[in-house]
């Protein structure tokens, strides 16, 4: 009984750090995504000046989700990270460039360009492999006596691609509400402005997604369409965030867009939560297959219960050191 | 030719991991040193120890960030190419893994910000603060780490059911019996590595006659540390292979070069160990030292080769010729540090050439015996991962095929190529630019707050400048 408490409590954990990665992570990469597309090279130098502070702290969250992962349901960790061979290999790689292109583009004159280009490549190039880690899950894994079996490229198929462009334009969303929050003049203009052909974007592939992950997977059609039950809430405030974006651009507000594409993603990812569970590695896998010992759970909650709080606290404390607005030719004081 | 998916994902480790390592054995020695300035600049308000400070911790900022960056491959690699070993050992590594991240990582990040941009932001006491703070991070982060390398050396507290390790007792896990010895060696060449980069930086500035009074200063200092650190070093290595003697005999033939178990055993100055044939060739030793060094017995018995079956050998050259390199290169370190304090009389260490040029070229020596050591104990591990109980093959990913490990292995090659030497580049301006400009970032608030972002130092050349050693970096304003 106890056991299964625990790996509850871990699996809210683990759910916690992700969408904590996903919404932090998801507006910087957004900023990546949308880097080429910016009017000029001023607001370019300013879109970054808006991340900069906070990026390391964001991506540090990923560490956690991995390190916690392998802590707390290990058989995550060793079957999907295989699985996903080439594609964690491709956002590594994304995550490296982008990251160093934050140091050198503001060091480089004759070279800015190529890291102008690493800076949003590496962004877009995460984002999607994010995306398509998603769409695998949706598809569940093949497993054998608890090791995956499957081919080097089943992550890759039409679903995936579709939800790896998914999260792109999710990301992009965050990206570009997260500017609007930030900057202002021409460049808060031009966020407005594309905010709500990309929230079309992402409502059309959500719909898609939607529409196709019952072919995909027949325990989330029998859960979503048997019985109308109290998850269409979920979609319900998904549409009802959507709304509220669009409303809150037409209305130039400068903080509801990008608090609303954050409920946007919350909601939908508890959608998503409910669609498979209690399976982390489906089909086959449940959190309690996949829990570690119940010692080494409750050692790590040990400490983690005291030590997130103060680890909350400095991250809050950095986003309310770098306040406010990020004009042109300014970094942070 | 068939691909191994096995020795690929070896070769691949090593390489990420051996990048990986001489960031961070740089920045725990060096945030040290950044502490202890910045304590004598909040005491005795000497401008000097301030500027010093200042200079040093731009070129933490950019060791660390490519450290970060290089470390977030680390946490994946373990589950993408050693996924059975993962899984195995989760119950242990997985606390361990996370620990570090809590408690350290975040602790480094947080703090990190204030000391590269709060010097004028926040009161000294707690500029100062967050300098130790830093400083801390990095020994709760080697704490980790090593704990749980250590005991893939010396596993202990677990018992193996259904394939899986369970802890039975976390102090005997995490305080397993090779901890305390690698835990000490290992901050010690942290400390090594920070004092000989700093003394070969300072001594190169000397050699120039750039801002000699601080530079001498900081050169003292180091010659005054590395004194005491470096034969320390030598004891505790010694304690270390004792205790390896203990745990791992194989091991210790291996560095040995001492295929049969016997007395008497010389220590080995050079020979070419023939695995094939179960000896060595064109031997040069000293009678008798091997056994005395590793049992303090002139005639004490020394492990050999022979104690396990041929496939249970660890390659035998490249640990024996690995752990002669570290030796070597220590020794070379005791030499310098002890012409350092014969040089001390009417300040001749900082005016003899030929001692600050050999300073120079001995900044470069740590990251080479880090290498070796790290050589030593990985490699004369073999063919165990977790020692005695899981060997690298039953470790592997099962669905890890050869062409995929190529992949990747050419992959992180070239993206590592690529953003290091963009990273190297970056950091030889840092110095070249020197301590003349050390405050000057200060004043500008251009820069974000961030690791790398530190330094105010163009990242080309400027053109025409010719030489580079008079390159200045230039305002470039609110860009």
């Amino acid at each position: 009984m106890e056991l299964f408490n625990l790996t509850l409590i871990w699996a809210f954990i683990i759910g916690f750090g992700v969408i904590m990665y996903v919404l932090m992570d998801g507006f910087d990469l957004g900023v990546g995504i949308l880097f080429p597309f910016a009017p000029s090279e001023t607001d370019r130098d300013t879109m970054m000046n808006t991340v900069a502070p906070v990026w390391d702290g964001n991506e540090t969250w990923l560490v956690l989700g991995g390190a916690g992962l392998l802590a707390a349901f290990p058989l995550v960790y060793s079957i999907i990270l295989p699985a996903l061979y080439i594609g964690v290999f491709l956002m590594l790689s994304g995550l490296i460039f982008r990251g160093v292109a934050f140091e050198f583009r503001f060091k480089a004159r004759t070279s800015r360009y190529l890291w102008n280009w690493a800076f949003a490549g590496g962004s877009t190039i995460a984002a999607f492999a994010q995306g398509a880690v998603v769409g695998a899950y949706i598809q569940g894994f093949e497993t054998t006596n608890g090791a995956y079996s499957g081919g080097a490229l089943d992550w890759l198929t039409p679903f995936t691609v579709l939800t790896g462009l998914g999260l792109l334009a999710g990301y992009a969303l965050l990206g570009s509400t997260w500017l609007i929050m930030k900057t202002e003049g021409r460049l808060q203009e031009w966020a407005y402005r594309i905010t709500t052909p990309l929230l079309i974007a992402v409502l059309v592939i959500f719909a898609i997604i939607s529409v196709w992950t019952p072919f995909v997977d027949d325990m989330v059609r029998e859960r979503w369409f048997d019985h109308i039950t109290v998850i269409w809430v979920l979609p319900a405030l998904t549409l009802l965030c959507a709304f509220q974006i669009w409303r809150s651009v037409r209305n130039r507000f400068e903080g509801m867009p990008f608090v609303a594409t954050m409920g946007l993603f919350i909601t939908t990812y508890l959608g998503l939560i409910v669609s498979r569970w209690p399976y982390v590695v489906p089909p086959e896998y449940t959190l309690w297959d996949a829990a570690s010992a119940y010692e080494s759970q409750l050692f790590l909650l040990l400490g983690l219960l005291f030590v997130i709080p103060i680890v909350l606290t400095y991250t809050a404390w950095t986003y309310w050191v770098f306040r406010g607005k990020v004009r042109a030719g300014e970094g942070y004081h | 030719m068939e691909l191994d998916p096995l020795i690929l994902s070896r070769i691949q480790f090593a390489f990420v991991v051996s990048f990986h390592a001489i960031f961070p054995v740089f920045s725990i020695g060096l945030a040290s040193f950044i502490a202890v300035l910045e304590g004598l600049a909040f005491k005795t308000g000497n401008p000097l120890w301030e500027k010093l400070s200042s200079f040093w911790t731009k070129v933490f900022a950019v060791v660390f960030g490519m450290g970060v960056v290089s470390g977030i491959v680390m946490s994946f690699q373990f589950g993408t190419n050693w996924s059975n070993f993962s899984q195995a050992s989760a119950n242990f590594l997985g606390p361990m893994l996370s620990y570090e991240v809590i408690t350290a990582f975040f602790l480094e990040a947080a703090f990190l910000g204030v000391l590269l941009f709060g010097r004028h932001k926040v009161p000294a006491g707690v500029h100062l603060f967050a300098a130790i703070m830093v400083a801390v991070g990095t020994f709760i982060s080697s704490f980790w780490i090593l704990s749980a390398n250590s005991w893939m050396h010396t596993p202990a507290g677990v018992e193996l059911r259904d394939g899986v390790f369970h802890v039975t007792s976390w102090s005997q896990a995490i305080f397993n019996p090779s901890f305390p010895y690698r835990f000490a060696h290992m901050v010690m060449a942290s400390f090594l590595t920070g004092g000989f980069v700093v003394a070969g930086v300072s001594a190169w500035y000397l050699l120039r006659g750039r801002e000699v009074e601080a530079n001498r200063k900081a050169l003292s200092m180091c010659l005054w540390m590395l004194l005491f650190l470096a034969p320390a070093q030598a004891v505790i290595g010694d304690f270390h292979g004792l205790n390896t003697m203990e745990h791992q005999p194989v091991k210790v033939a291996a560095m040995e070069g001492n295929w049969e178990t016997s007395r008497n055993v010389p220590l080995l100055l050079f020979a070419i160990p023939d695995q094939e044939n179960q000896t060595n060739r064109f031997e040069i030793g000293v009678p008798n030292l091997a056994s005395f060094i590793l049992t303090h017995e002139w005639d004490g018995e020394v492990p050999g080769l022979n104690e396990v079956a041929v496939e249970e050998q660890p390659p035998v050259a490249i640990v024996f010729w690995s752990f002669r390199v570290m030796v070597g290169l220590g020794l070379l370190m005791i030499a310098f540090a002890l012409a350092g304090l014969v040089l001390r009389r009417k300040g001749a260490y900082y005016q003899k050439r030929w001692f600050l040029q050999g300073l120079r070229f001995m900044s470069i020596t740590p990251f080479i015996a880090v290498i070796a050591g790290w050589f030593v104990t990985e490699i004369g591990r073999s063919p165990w991962l977790v020692y005695g109980m899981m060997n690298q093959a039953e470790a592997l990913t099962p669905s890890l095929t050869g062409g995929m490990a190529l992949f990747t292995l050419i992959g992180y090659v070239v993206v590592y190529g690529l953003v290091f030497s963009a990273g190297v580049y970056y950091l030889l301006r840092v110095l070249y630019v020197g301590l003349e400009d050390a405050d000057e970032g200060e004043h500008e608030s251009d820069r974000p707050a961030r690791p790398l972002s530190a330094a105010h130092v163009p990242f080309e050349i400027e053109r025409g400048s010719g030489d580079v050693n008079h390159a200045r970096p230039v305002n470039e304003g609110g860009l």
